[in-house]
């Protein structure tokens, strides 16, 4: 058995050492949030929060997350929306969303290590892929939440 | 064994759904029956086949066409709202059923979502349904207070009789309005007195995108599921021949190993378990003739195609070779792309049940629902009626999951392999990047003349390019000339008086299908010659096109709307080149100015990208916008993206190879609309029309260097 802090519960799992976490968390735990789309940890849409920072769950396994502290989309809004969300939801930042809970997973984490990122910490920081073109909105939303608009 | 929780086949099932992702959102880990229990609630009310109206009040929008990330669940929303009177706030929306469709006699008309059409082709039903319900709600309180209808005013979902001020609200005459008869002869608002269309409202599907909640195709749960990962061959057009599967079917969680003529895939009781196993395979193909095709073959048979004298003549206007034999100056080149994959985010993706009593229940990402019935249908060996699609939120479609439905025959002969059970299939992303129905490889040879005084007198084209309607709807095939093929060049708005317009196709066994705008490859060549004209004629290259176009050609005023949003002519700093291009279809027409500059790496930088579109009529301006940042991003990665072909198969396999633009190579995006009116267009792919084109216009302006070959490769900007 592999016990996990998901969301602040403690889930015991019967499950290989070796299954990365974006599968614990996806066929195990129901958490279906957190997306797959490429395994190699090239895209980011499975990105969720270990020890409050950014990590890749496909390339992250059970054994690897076991002790550690984890946050996924459905973690973040508890108790309520984040402030990244509601910003989400005021620039209008997803179109098929598919890549965006790893995308505001990402941007959280960015926004707690550098409160108020250049245009230049944001493309460093946000290498989450996103096929429909949201990075525009992704940057003017993370910049929102900087400046506390 | 699961119970049949799920009968009857009626709405009662997208309350199961939602019960399911109750428990994917980590509320609860049991699921909890029966879900009769979550059925609808017997005293809601059906006005029409599109709109539902709760007692509360609450208006539920049904949505033919899936939503991709373009907006049109918003959108279509917004329109049926509009004539309906109902209060915004209190709208929500939900997928039409495909069985429904098919029993109520298509209802709901086309669930097809492509081509930019879910807005255009369906906005004159959608709002005659609106007005009609609310006529039958009006109509509804009217006799209840046995009073004149047109004594009656309605606003908001609020209807009052005007003389004594009495109102009552659409959700207290709902069920009396439903049995009224829906009126005829319905006069739709114009867009000057929209209140809720034509307005950038927040969407409705993105509060629950920020939580992580909606439902796409991978998200699907259903009691006892299992999944399923699938090996196709890697050679376009192989067989299965043998697959050794005993160390496979001793790993943990395997079910099944299923073998079908042309995939094997791995059943388990995770997704990860199912996949681990499927790479024990040990596979045995039959690759076919194809076997040793490759980028080099597959020149080879485009350029026989630009050589044949007997290609198919999609347009001729005048004596082309003539007026060409007498040019003062006759330019000519080759432009050229490769195969794309679409690459959505969210992999191919299908659950599917078999039913103990033969009924086939489908989950899928599709972007035609009704496409997706037939296959799975078929795919179970039973009536169409007998089959039930549940569309879900799609991650990203771009024309891979229209017209091909192989995901969904898949995921049903898999499933039909495990009676009883769902099964979940999930693509791996090697799978999707080298089993797509790709953007077409093409060459085309292009020729003008020019007259003394820099006027084109004659334009000749010859495409060379597989044909995608011969893959995917033969019966669209007209004297052998795919018009996805040659579209852009066999209907030039410029007025040039001798053109001739060959197609040679060449199929090849690499799969093609609609990839965003289909033809828009024809759009950068087009473009991008003109240009070459327009220098050769030492011209400017808006003047040059305004010349070439009549006065009330919409194609002239979107060039007129960009050139002005974009400063055509003014200076740039130093460093930054400026290109432009207009390019109409799908029912709009679209002209793109860029401004780019060659980056640090040696690189190119699209730097902005300002696009004007006039589609006579928009629903919400917000959503285009998005469309348009949309399309420039996947025209940007069009230009640097390319799948390659070596011993049959496509070399890409992942993101590492087939790189995206990240957050840092997005252009500023901006957005002119210029509704004329009268006519409504899409927006889901006339903003990429002209983006390509105006990119390499603008490296040809900075750097001097044209670039008619794709994919560009840095070397290509080097000096």
């Amino acid at each position: 058995m592999i016990a996990l802090d998901v969301n602040g519960r403690i889930r015991n799992l019967d499950v290989e050492p070796e299954m990365p976490l974006l599968w614990v968390l996806r066929d195990h735990l129901n958490l279906l949030g957190t997306k797959y789309a490429c395994g190699i940890a090239q895209c980011g849409a499975c990105t969720v929060h270990m020890d409050g920072q950014p990590v890749r769950a496909c390339v992250v396994t059970a054994a690897a997350a076991a002790g550690k502290r984890i946050v996924t989309i459905e973690g973040l809004s508890q108790p309520e929306m984040h402030r990244v969300q509601k910003a989400w939801i005021e620039h209008q930042v997803p179109q098929c969303g598919y890549c965006q809970a790893g995308m505001i997973m990402a941007a959280v984490a960015l926004l707690e290590s550098t409160p108020k990122p250049t245009d230049a910490d944001i493309d460093a920081a946000m290498t989450n892929l996103c096929r429909c073109g949201s990075y525009p909105r992704v940057r003017e939303a993370i910049h929102a939440v900087a400046n506390g608009a | 064994m699961t119970r049949p929780v799920l009968e009857p086949r009626s709405p009662q099932r997208r309350d199961f759904l939602r019960a399911c992702v109750a428990v994917g959102g980590g509320l609860a880990l049991e699921f909890s029956f029966p879900l009769r229990a979550a059925a609808a609630d017997a005293t809601v009310e059906e006005i029409n086949a599109w709109i539902v109206i709760h007692p509360d009040d609450r208006v539920v929008i049904r949505i033919a066409r899936s939503e991709m990330g373009q907006g049109s669940y918003t959108a279509l929303a917004q329109l049926v709202a509009e004539e309906l009177d109902c209060d915004w706030a209190k709208v929500s929306a939900e997928f039409a059923s495909p069985n429904e469709n098919l029993r109520r006699n298509r209802v709901w008309g086309s669930m097809s979502t492509g081509g930019s059409q879910g807005v255009r082709s369906s906005q004159d039903y959608v709002r005659k349904a609106g007005a009609a319900a609310r006529e039958m709600l009006v109509a509804a309180a009217a006799a209840q207070w046995n009073v004149p209808r047109a004594a009656c005013s309605v606003d908001k979902g609020v209807i009052t009789h005007v003389p004594t001020r009495r109102s009552l609200r659409y959700g207290e005459v709902a069920a009396a309005a439903a049995k009224i008869a829906p009126p005829q002869d319905l006069k739709l608002r114009e867009p000057v007195e929209w209140k809720i269309a034509g307005k950038p409202l927040p969407r409705l599907d993105i509060p629950d995108k920020v939580l992580g909640k909606p439902v796409f195709g991978t998200d699907v749960v259903l009691p006892g599921m299992l999944h399923a990962s699938i090996a196709q061959c890697p050679v376009f057009g192989g067989r299965l021949l043998s697959v050794d599967s005993t160390v496979a079917e001793g790993m943990r969680g395997v079910k099944k190993v299923v073998r079908a003529d042309d995939f094997v895939a791995v059943v388990a009781d995770s997704w990860w378990r199912a996949h681990r196993a499927l790479g024990a395979l040990k596979i045995e193909w039959d690759v076919g003739a194809n076997g040793a095709a490759s980028d080099a073959t597959i020149e080879t048979m485009l350029r026989d195609g630009l050589a044949d004298p007997k290609a198919g003549t999609a347009r001729t206007l005048g004596d082309a070779a003539a007026a060409l034999a007498g040019a003062t100056k006759v330019v000519e080149a080759e432009y050229s792309a490769p195969y794309l994959a679409h690459a959505t985010m969210e992999p191919q993706v299908c659950t599917a049940w078999v039913k103990p009593d033969g009924f086939v229940e489908v989950w899928t990402s599709t972007q035609n629902g009704e496409a997706s019935l037939a296959t799975a249908a078929r795919a179970a060996g039973v009536p169409p009626e007998r089959a039930e699609v549940h569309k879900t939120m799609l991650g990203g479609g771009f024309g891979r999951r229209g017209a091909p439905q192989d995901f969904v025959r898949q995921g049903v002969t898999i499933a039909k392999a495990m009676p009883g059970t769902p099964v979940k299939l999930m693509w791996s992303r090697e799978e999707d990047m080298q089993h797509d129905f790709y953007r077409p490889a093409s060459i085309v040879k292009l020729r003008a003349g020019l007259d003394a005084e820099g006027k084109v007198v004659a334009f000749e084209a010859k495409v060379a390019c597989p044909s995608i309607l011969a893959v995917l709807i033969p019966r669209a095939l007209r004297n052998g000339i795919d018009f996805t093929a040659v579209r852009t060049l066999s209907d030039m708005p410029y007025a040039i008086p001798n053109q001739k317009i060959d197609y040679a196709m060449r199929n090849g066994h690499v799969p093609v299908g609609f990839w965003r705008a289909p033809g828009q490859q024809n759009g950068v060549y087009r473009e991008c010659f003109i240009d070459e004209l327009a220098h050769a004629a030492g011209q400017d290259p808006l003047a040059f096109r305004f010349a070439m176009l009549e006065p009330e050609d919409r194609n002239l005023r979107v060039l007129e709307a960009v050139a002005k949003a974009a400063g055509w002519g003014r200076m740039l700093p130093a460093g930054v080149g400026r290109g432009l291009a207009v390019v109409e279809g799908f029912g709009s027409y679209a002209a793109g100015v860029a401004e780019v500059s060659i980056a640090a790496d040696g690189g190119l930088k699209v730097l902005r990208y300002v696009v004007a579109i006039d589609s006579g009529t928009f629903v919400n301006p917000d959503t285009c916008a998005a469309q348009a940042e949309s399309n420039a991003v996947y025209g940007l990665g069009g230009l640097f993206e390319a799948c390659t072909v070596r011993d049959g198969r496509v070399q890409q396999s992942n993101f590492h190879d087939f790189r995206l633009p990240m957050i840092g190579d997005m252009p500023k995006v901006e957005l002119v609309l210029v509704p004329s009116g009268g006519f409504w267009g899409g927006h889901g792919e006339p903003g990429i029309l002209p983006f390509q084109a105006a990119v390499l216009n603008a490296v040809f302006a900075l750097t001097g260097k044209r670039i008619r070959r794709l994919p560009l490769r840095k070397e290509d900007l080097k000096a």
